[in-house]
């Protein structure tokens, strides 16, 4: 499974974790990883530390889940990005809309 | 599924072929028994030629006949079915390995041992008809899945031409302009945009969508819109983009958006203003083979709100001879054959190694082309180069004035101003010169009457309302103090205008335009002013400030100063076209 999730330890925080290529391919499983999250959930955690690849479609979908936990209030954070990743996610300047650590 | 099993009860043509008369008296017997309609022939030779006839679904073999044996029966019938699966079972009394496999190899689905047993035979001829159904409804939907491909294609390669005919258009194919669209894919979701401005200089836009195909394709339309229209309006790389992200942000589902620069090249205060959203790296290289990176600073377009969105763009000096370099990320992505990509490190090795006398155009394509081995291109792969210029060199680019056959309004005069926190914010140019582009014989001069309005509406802000002293101008470094200060007295321009008044009137050969800028500045001493003053100072050339009044002085027929400055008139005129050309009109 390419994508996994847990709840951190206070259970508001939903941690997803991203295995290998992060595009188009992964689109219905992220979007599975948090629509069905229950409405005690206040923080996400986008963990990329076994991300290899992130490409336009994916900032697509961090988009998608920013809009759904509440767009400009929305509290992510994405962390834990390789040199590549990161440097995907600082062209389009992405750090303007996530924390990304 | 009903169906499927109506069908498979269904009674099928099946042919028989045995020169045993009894054999097949027995199997026929049976068969229709079962319900199936039954063909029968007693040699390879008339089994070949009904099933050519009759086209039956199934057909039972003896393996050993006159005339023509079944292994060669099979491979004409095999041959004959094409892409049909029409089954073919072998019936024969032989049990050794080597000639059941010969059965096979001639093309036999399977064997019936004789004598026959009728649960055997029922059995069998249900397990192929299922096959053979199977193999029917794939074929049936591989046919359709290609015919519908056809389509789709056939559709879209005319969308392409549409695509291609707004992706890559305006003036790309001016002298200054080199680039490189990859025509791969059907839509690559590139666009590449260049529109001269009214005033002189050029606007380019870059964009990459998000995806490819349609979707991709379908934003990129009121993009195009946006960016010829207002750019021929004369409004700026600022406003036309703002409202390309308002209209993107509008239109596109959240997680689409597209990638983009925009390159505002001014021949005239030989300068590039830049904003980057997403996109690579931009360069800037110069003859001394010197090169400054163009950094994505903003977030792509479509994502922020009109309210959210920075549009505000990078100054960079640059002279003629210095080149602008953009590119889509297609093309730092394109693979050699071990899948390695071409890189940043590519991009600025190759500019590293930049001769004098190369264009880095040029390095740039073959580098890449080098890397991958090929000269076929990834997906998405766009580059453009556009090369700073004087701005004599500049004014051949054909006039794109729509010629109209309406005389259009020719005695009229109009007030226009602009006051308090507006001045900020809003350009009166576009709207002025819009006013002025409704006289026909002004229309051909869209690029000096804009030229004109800017000059005095600049001079009136900079200078008259918020008191800037063009002499920062002198100094690359006063440059950038000059605009940063333009920028924070701009906030602060309480009980502040500037007031235009147009007034245009006919003349027996052609027209005249006045026009009068007046401001709430405190004006200047133009009785002493080098370039007010009648001799052209040869000191005030070639230095950024003075020009506007130069240029004023040589566009129009008249200028003057009244009161303490602050109040410009100028005429401008204009005379028929020659007959040759009314025509045309």
């Amino acid at each position: 499974m390419p994508i996994q999730t847990r709840r951190d330890d206070d259970g508001q925080t939903l941690v997803i974790r991203i295995e290998g290529r992060f595009d188009f391919s992964t689109h219905q499983a992220f979007r599975d990883a948090y629509e069905h999250g229950d409405p005690d959930i206040r923080d996400y955690i986008v963990d990329l530390s076994d991300t290899t690849y992130l490409d336009s479609s994916a900032l697509g979908m961090l988009l998608l889940l920013r809009d759904y936990a509440g767009g400009d209030s929305a509290r992510i954070v994405i962390e834990n990005c390789n040199n590549d990743v990161r440097r995907i996610l600082s062209i389009s300047n992405f750090e303007q809309l996530f924390n990304i650590r | 599924m009903d169906d499927s099993v109506a069908e498979q009860n269904s009674p099928l043509r099946i042919l028989i072929a045995d020169d045993s008369d009894s054999d097949r008296l027995i199997l026929k017997t049976l068969l229709k028994r079962l319900g199936h309609e039954v063909l029968d022939v007693a040699n390879g030779l008339d089994a070949v030629s009904v099933f050519q006839q009759e086209s039956p679904d199934l057909v039972l073999l003896d393996a050993l006949m006159p005339i023509m044996d079944g292994m060669e029966a099979a491979r004409q019938i095999k041959f004959l079915a094409g892409e049909r699966l029409v089954p073919l079972i072998f019936l024969t009394s032989l049990s050794e390995a080597g000639a059941l496999a010969r059965c096979l190899e001639a093309g036999g689905d399977d064997f019936l041992g004789k004598p026959y047993n009728r649960i055997i035979i029922e059995a069998k001829i249900k397990a192929f008809n299922r096959m053979r159904l199977m193999h029917q409804t794939l074929s049936d939907q591989r046919d359709l899945i290609r015919e519908r491909n056809r389509q789709l294609t056939e559709e879209q390669e005319i969308a392409k031409r549409v695509f291609d005919n707004v992706a890559h258009s305006g003036c790309l194919d001016a002298a200054n302009i080199r680039y490189h669209a990859s025509p791969q894919s059907i839509f690559n979701g590139d666009v590449l945009f260049a529109s001269p401005r009214p005033a002189g200089g050029m606007l380019i836009f870059m964009g990459d969508f998000t995806g490819h195909g349609l979707p991709a394709a379908i934003g990129a339309m009121p993009v195009a819109e946006i960016f010829y229209g207002m750019a021929n309006k004369g409004f700026n790389g600022q406003d036309v983009l703002r409202e390309i992200n308002q209209k993107l942000k509008r239109i596109l589902p959240t997680g689409m958006f597209c990638c983009g620069a925009m390159i505002e090249a001014d021949f005239k205060l030989n300068q590039v203003q830049i904003w980057n959203g997403g996109l690579p790296d931009g360069w800037l290289t110069r003859p001394s083979g010197e090169h400054l990176a163009l950094p994505s600073r903003h977030l792509p377009l479509g994502i922020l709100s009109p309210d959210q969105f920075n549009a505000d763009f990078e100054r960079v000096g640059a002279a003629p001879g210095d080149r602008v370099l953009m590119m889509t990320d297609g093309f730092l992505e394109s693979a050699d054959s071990a899948g390695k990509v071409f890189g940043e490190e590519g991009v600025t090795g190759t500019l590293d190694r930049l001769e004098a006398g190369d264009h880095p155009f040029d390095a740039m394509m073959s580098a890449v082309h080098r890397f991958t081995g090929t000269f076929e291109d990834g997906d998405d792969l766009t580059l453009c180069c556009l090369e700073m210029m004087d701005e004599a060199g500049f004014a051949g680019l054909p006039d794109r004035a729509v010629p109209s056959a309406l005389a259009g309004p020719a005695e009229w005069r109009c007030t226009y101003e602009v006051r308090e926190r507006t001045l900020g914010e809003f350009s009166p140019l576009p709207l002025l010169l819009h006013i002025c582009m409704e006289v026909p014989g002004l229309r051909r001069k869209s690029g000096e009457i804009y030229t004109l309005l800017a000059e005095l509406y600049n001079n009136a802000l900079e200078h008259g309302v918020l008191e800037l002293p063009s002499e920062w101008k002198h100094s690359p470094e006063g440059f950038g103090r000059y605009y940063a200060e333009r920028n924070r007295r701009l906030a602060n321009v309480e009980g502040h205008y500037i007031r235009f008044t147009l007034h245009h009137s006919l003349k027996p050969d052609g027209g005249r335009l006045r026009v009068v800028c007046e401001d709430s500045g405190h004006g200047f001493d133009f009785r002493n002013h080098p370039s007010v003053a009648s001799g052209i100072s040869p000191t005030m050339s070639g230095r950024y400030a003075g020009r506007g009044l130069l240029l004023l002085k040589r566009l129009a027929e008249t200028i003057r100063f009244h009161e303490q400055g602050n109040h410009v008139e100028i005429v401008y005129d204009w005379q028929f076209a020659r007959t040759a050309e009314n025509r045309d009109d």
